[in-house]
């Protein structure tokens, strides 16, 4: 009852940040940073469904978030349509590829998966890089509106683009903390764990492999569509393997399998970037060992790390109290000073 | 007839791991199988649970052709089994791994979940309460709210237990359920089987401690190289010649 009092305390204590954050700063490039960050951790919760709750890595998360944008931009850009039906629009343009990917990518297993979906997010970018006509190729797509606003909200400033973000950020732990505390985030699990256990539990592997994969694409997609706004312009690197890398890092450091883990890992790898910049790409000299030492040591990143201590020091509790109830019991009349057992206790 | 294979046969290559197997269950009773390393014990074990597809034969449940189901469908039928390891979720407590073995019975969906419906909390649940349940009879009360990562390897096999009678079976597959554990916990494992047919369940299990098999079992199947040499109760595959040079290899009275 403490931990969960615990949580939600400091979950609301996060919440309540977020909100004030904007006020507490009034440097807009930091708040600019801070809005992709939102941005970068919808795609890696949708990527940490798939990979960390069910077991299945794909590669092809940036090609999904590319889907997203472009779908947006296009359907703004050049079919003209109102914005928030193209917003949708995009989500189940993104959603049903996602449904055709993944009835054959889920064929494979492992390393197999992570392989060809890594293909399949590269022939993604390839489309988008050489098909001028429909995507503007390598120039890209410009103008982009902004989210159309509703009756007296509109979405034209930047701190109000935070706010629509963070929203939609806040709607994805939502939903993905109510589908992990559920049968089935607990089917997800169990597939992860043995997916022949899983089977002869009665449970259709296959039919929930491909509704996590969708779910997944969603979220890679809708934090497509919100950098497609944001920004205001797209080109094909949005889909590159190196966004798909990003988002990996992201959800490893944090914590693959957690539900915090997205949101600590983007934090900090942005915070880390961002101070780094100097360096430019010799960063990656640092990421890379750092990456490895936290995986050998940390597999399951920092939450996973903190976890691990929580479970180790309840261990270690629970076994002082057996060993002390045990020589309770061995001598109870021995050691029969009352006041001793009180000290104890 | 309850289950019942049909000249049962599994190839892998060149090599037949299961020949020509006809073997019926006896309903409500404690089933064995016994054999040396590679007989192919585990092999029958997956088609019937429909893991692998038989090569030939058929696999007859209730009079019903279950062999070419997915196991999935199998399981829903009301077969259910345990492996030689089972992988828990070693993050989360034994009550919420075993909830999940009440899955097939249920039908709450993503959204379901995502809108926390009346169904969903009906079947959240009814899980729980089936994984309390089967607990208790596993006798695993005391450790359910620990996580599965603090369990010793005996409590471990219970939970298998637990999973498999989750799924609301008419019959379960046992294999090699005392692998790895002391001979006092052993016994406790023989009792659980035995209350699990108390409790109109048939049981088939794979075990290689020939002491507890001939205590336990009621029927006993033997396989050899992939083929059954023998069939019959304790006393008659003690007796069996066949069964005593091939299998116990001339020290049957070890
Ligand atoms: N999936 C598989 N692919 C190839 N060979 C297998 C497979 N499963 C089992 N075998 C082989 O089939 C034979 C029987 O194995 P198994 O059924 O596991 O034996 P047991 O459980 O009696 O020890 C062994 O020779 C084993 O190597
Ligand atoms: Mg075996």
């Amino acid at each position: 009852m403490a931990a969960l009092l615990n949580r939600r305390t400091v979950i609301s204590g996060f919440i309540l940040l977020a909100l004030v954050f904007p006020f507490l700063t009034k440097n807009s490039y930091v708040l600019h940073i801070l809005t992709l960050a939102f941005i970068w951790m919808i795609a890696v919760y949708g990527l940490n469904l798939l990979a960390g709750y069910t077991g299945y890595l794909s590669l092809a998360h940036a090609g999904f978030f590319a889907i997203g944008a472009y779908s947006l931009g296009i359907l703004t850009v050049k079919v003209g349509m109102n914005y928030w039906l193209a917003f949708l629009s995009s989500l189940i343009i993104t959603c049903i590829l996602g449904l055709l990917i993944g009835l054959i990518a889920l064929r494979t297993k492992e390393h197999f998966f992570a392989i060809y979906t890594l293909c399949v997010g590269y022939i993604i970018y390839l489309v988008i890089d050489k098909w001028d006509g429909l995507t503007g190729g390598v120039r890209g797509l410009i103008g982009i509106p902004v989210p159309a606003g509703f009756g007296p909200l509109s979405f034209e400033k930047p701190l109000s683009q935070y706010y629509l973000i963070l929203f939609f950020l806040l709607l994805t732990v939502l939903m993905v903390y109510r589908i992990v505390h559920s049968l089935s985030g607990r089917t997800f699990i169990a597939i992860r764990n043995s997916e022949e256990l899983a089977k002869t539990l009665g449970i259709a592997t296959m039919k929930n492999k491909l509704m996590v994969f969708v779910l997944s694409t969603l979220f890679a997609g809708l934090a497509g569509v919100l950098y497609a706004s944001f920004i205001r312009f797209i080109g094909p690197d949005i889909g590159y393997i190196t966004i798909t890398f990003d988002l990996l890092m992201y959800l490893l450091v944090g914590g693959i399998g957690t539900l915090a883990g997205p949101i600590v890992g983007t934090l900090l790898i942005v915070w880390v970037s961002q101070s780094l910049q100097f360096l430019q790409d010799y960063r990656m000299l640092i990421f890379g060992p750092l990456l490895t030492l936290l995986i050998i040591f940390y597999p399951r990143g920092i939450i996973g790390a903190f976890y691990e201590w929580k479970i180790k020091r309840q261990e270690k509790k629970r076994m002082r109290a057996l060993i002390k109830n045990h020589k309770d019991a061995e001598f109870p009349t021995a050691n029969s000073v009352p006041d001793k057992k009180v000290k104890e206790g | 007839m309850f289950l019942k294979t049909k000249e049962l046969t599994k190839k892998f290559g060149g090599l037949i791991a299961v020949n020509d197997v006809s073997f019926s269950l006896e309903k409500g009773k404690i089933n064995a199988i016994i054999g040396p390393n590679g007989a192919g014990k585990s092999t029958f074990f997956n088609l019937v649970s429909g893991s692998h597809t038989p090569t030939s034969g058929q696999v007859i449940f209730k009079d019903q052709n279950i062999t070419k189901l997915p196991p999935n469908k199998i399981a829903e039928l009301g077969i259910a089994r345990t492996f030689q390891t089972t992988n828990l979720f070693e993050q989360s407590t034994v009550l919420d791994n075993v909830k999940v073995g009440h899955r097939l019975r249920t039908n709450s969906t993503l959204l379901d979940a995502v809108l926390r419906t009346k169904r969903f909390k009906k079947e959240e649940r009814k899980c729980r309460e089936k994984a309390i349940e089967v607990l208790d009879f596993v006798g695993l009360t005391d450790v359910s709210d620990q996580l599965a990562a603090n369990i010793t390897q005996e409590e471990k096999k219970r939970v298998a237990f637990a999973l498999a009678l989750a799924t609301d079976p008419e019959v379960v597959f046992l294999d090699e359920p005392a692998a790895g554990i002391n001979p006092d916990e052993t016994e406790g494992l023989a009792e659980l089987m035995k209350k699990m047919v108390d409790r109109g369940i048939t049981v088939c299990l794979i075990e290689h401690k020939m002491q507890m098999i001939m205590k336990l079992a009621d029927k006993i199947m033997v396989l050899n190289y992939g083929e059954k040499i023998a069939e019959g109760t304790p006393e008659e595959i003690m007796n069996n010649q066949m069964v005593i040079e091939a299998y116990l290899g001339g020290s049957a009275s070890a």
